[in-house]
């Protein structure tokens, strides 16, 4: 409403404090308005163009001709329909990446949420160690953590050396292709691909679907789920700060058990959060890609390979532009979605405890995405 | 927790804490340990935290000292440095100026502005991979510095993080200058921006950090291997680019120099760490 009270004052004040006001207001946020609209905003609509061509990388995407030919929405469609190596590839980086989000997002909340409940203790001393502890891991570069668990995770790395110590022998990490879900069938005596999981699905056999995450897919697990409970833990120490005292004490004085307490006050109370971090959670896991580029670059056998990746290789690697920005449009769009969802869920919910930062109220949804765009300084993929 | 947390209890949260400790901060300790060690024995005792036989020569190669260049660490760190500082000085003073203007100045077409850059919040990064590349090659400086930096000048985030600060501000201040005939950049400057220092020193750090260790920006818009930075660098090294071997003291090092200013920002400015992962920031 403000912009119309402004102008009118201009229309009046003739060129006077509001007048400046609003040629001010355009030169200030005129280096936003040409980075964001040169760097991201015309190159997202370039992109999309160029989904609907068969781009090669050789000269321009825009002026057609054979290395450039518009082919409507083929690139999409061929993702779901066509039969191929290509619609095969793509439904198994959707599968890893389907694995990956159902063991990392309740994983990392809930390792989380242990650590904030046990590190707000009122009696614990050395709490800011412990919190500094947790949350390093997830201020460092994704590049160089990978490095790290490059070696933790080698034949003779650390891991498996600790595995030794217990008499286990650990697996070749990175060139294990095998599914988790498959060993564990294995284990209970189902036998190698049974003829009840023989059926197709988009051109992926179901025992194919079933996998679960490869072993190699577990490092990049562990080490997501080992990067992001840091800053999740600390969303959930603000949270747990937050919490009125006196139902802490309503709730002793009527003498219930720890137990119970966590069961019927904390959890309830800390609903909006438990929501805030596993919907960032889902956002951020459909996101991994830095992490995949170092290590493996989807390999063993496409199975660290994700829907993300796959669009960066097959433009960069295989120079199909089209297929590639399809692709990521899909990831984009489903991103989207989830981060819309999230917005519109948390439009009112997150009002009341931010009201003293944010007056106004009118907010909110500013702020809920806030939280949603904050990739935040730690890292939360 | 209730009063009942007491003895045992709480003796047993120590244990799962402590534990917890070693599992977030051993890797680290490897790693620093690792990098002082020859390359068997890194493969050797993997678990050791005392370099036995104590080897500094991947610190040298990575220092450049011998004259062995195949790892050319150093151009590496001098362009992270200087990526780092001109990205980190430019999203302090563009952000503010638009998070200034979209809080305070009364414009036409400011609620636009606004929805825009919340709308621009939510575009994730991996989406943006192929746009980038297609708009640096269209503006033809592709593997250069300016495609390096140009794009990452304005950050959606920043902006948002200082528009909520200055929304939370008191106007009265500033009107007092206005009465006194300080024009718009002049009340900015000298007042509004000096009252901001909580604000600027997290978004100073958030763009730090943030560029500091960003990877997919590079790798489209670059390829030259002048043009990498620390974070490019080892991403390349570690995938076996550049020489035969596992290297891991080398590899380990490399990614420990990554580690280190951030790390030490992180140890200086902790709490701001801390507003920073609760109010928003950057984009990885």
């Amino acid at each position: 409403m403000t912009t119309t009270t402004g102008s009118r004052r201009r229309l009046r004040g003739g060129g006077g404090i509001h007048g400046r006001e609003g040629v001010a207001g355009w030169v200030f946020t005129a280096p936003m308005i040409v980075v964001l609209g040169l760097f991201l905003f015309i190159p997202v609509l370039m992109a999309l163009y160029v989904s609907f061509t068969n781009w090669n990388g050789n000269g321009s995407p825009f002026q057609g001709g054979q290395n450039a030919q518009w082919v409507g929405a083929s690139n999409y469609t061929s993702l779901f329909t066509e039969d191929g190596l290509k619609r095969s590839t793509f439904m198994q980086s959707l599968a890893n990446n389907f694995w990956y989000v159902l063991l990392v997002v309740p994983l990392q909340t809930a390792i989380s949420f242990f650590l904030a409940l046990i590190v707000s203790n009122r009696f614990l001393k050395g709490k800011g160690f412990f919190r500094t502890a947790f949350y390093f891991p997830s201020v460092t570069s994704s590049i160089a953590i990978s490095v790290v668990f490059l070696f933790l995770f080698a034949n003779s790395g650390a891991v498996n050396a600790v595995l030794e110590t217990f008499g286990v022998k650990g697996p070749a990490w990175f060139s294990d292709s095998r599914g988790l879900l498959h060993l564990l069938l294995q284990a209970f005596g189902v036998g190698d691909s049974p003829s009840w999981a023989q059926g197709e699905v988009l051109g992926r056999s179901v025992w194919d679907w079933l996998s679960g995450p490869s072993v190699a897919m577990c490092v990049i697990i562990i080490l997501a789920i080992w990067t992001t409970t840091g800053t999740f833990m600390l969303m959930f120490l603000a949270a747990l700060q937050d919490l009125p005292g006196e139902v802490d004490e309503a709730a002793m004085l009527d003498g219930v058990s720890p137990w119970q307490k966590l069961r019927y006050v904390t959890l309830p109370m800390l609903k909006p959060t438990i929501f805030l971090v596993t919907t960032l959670g889902l956002i951020g896991t459909w996101q991994v890609f830095d992490q995949i580029y170092v290590m493996g670059k989807g390999a063993p056998g496409n199975t660290t390979l994700t829907p993300a990746f796959l669009s960066y290789k097959q433009s960069f690697t295989s120079l199909q532009y089209g297929s590639g920005a399809a692709m990521s449009f899909i990831v984009f769009l489903l991103i989207v979605a989830l981060t819309a969802f999230q917005r519109w869920v948390m439009r009112d919910k997150d009002a009341p405890r931010r009201r003293r930062r944010t007056p106004g109220g009118a907010t909110a949804a500013a702020v809920a995405n806030d939280q949603v765009a904050g990739v935040p300084a730690g890292r939360t993929r | 927790m209730t009063r009942r947390t007491t003895g045992w209890k709480l003796i047993l949260f120590y244990v799962v804490l402590v534990l917890f400790s070693v599992i977030y901060l051993y890797p680290f300790l490897i790693q620093i340990a690792t990098s002082f060690k020859t390359d068997s024995s890194a493969t050797d005792s993997p678990l050791s935290l005392i370099p036995h036989p104590f080897d500094p020569s991947a610190w040298k190669r990575i220092f450049g000292i011998g004259g062995d260049n195949s790892v050319p660490i150093m151009r590496w760190l001098g362009n992270s440095v200087v990526i780092t500082l001109v990205v980190t000085a430019a999203r302090v003073f563009f952000d503010s100026l638009a998070g200034y203007a979209l809080s305070r100045l009364r414009f036409r077409g400011r609620g636009f502005l606004f929805g825009t850059v919340l709308a621009v919040m939510s575009v994730p990064g991996v989406a943006l991979l192929i746009p980038k590349f297609l708009m640096v090659s269209y503006l033809g400086i592709y593997d250069t510095y300016s495609a390096m930096v140009l794009p990452l000048l304005v950050d959606a985030a920043g902006v948002f993080i200082m528009k909520q600060f200055f929304d939370s501000i008191p106007v009265s201040v500033e009107e007092a200058a206005r009465i006194d005939g300080a024009g718009v950049f002049r009340t900015f400057w000298s007042v509004v921006l000096p009252m901001a220092r909580p604000a600027l020193i997290t978004l100073t750090i958030l763009s730090f950090q943030g560029s500091w260790n960003e990877f997919t920006h590079f790798l489209v818009t670059t390829q030259s291997p002048e043009l990498k930075t620390l974070v490019t660098g080892l991403a390349s090294l570690a995938s076996g680019d550049l020489g035969a071997g596992s290297q891991y003291p080398l590899k380990l090092g490399a990614a420990l120099l990554t580690t280190i200013p951030v790390a030490l920002l992180f140890f200086a400015f902790q709490r701001q760490f801390v507003r920073g992962a609760n109010e928003g920031g950057d984009k990885g």
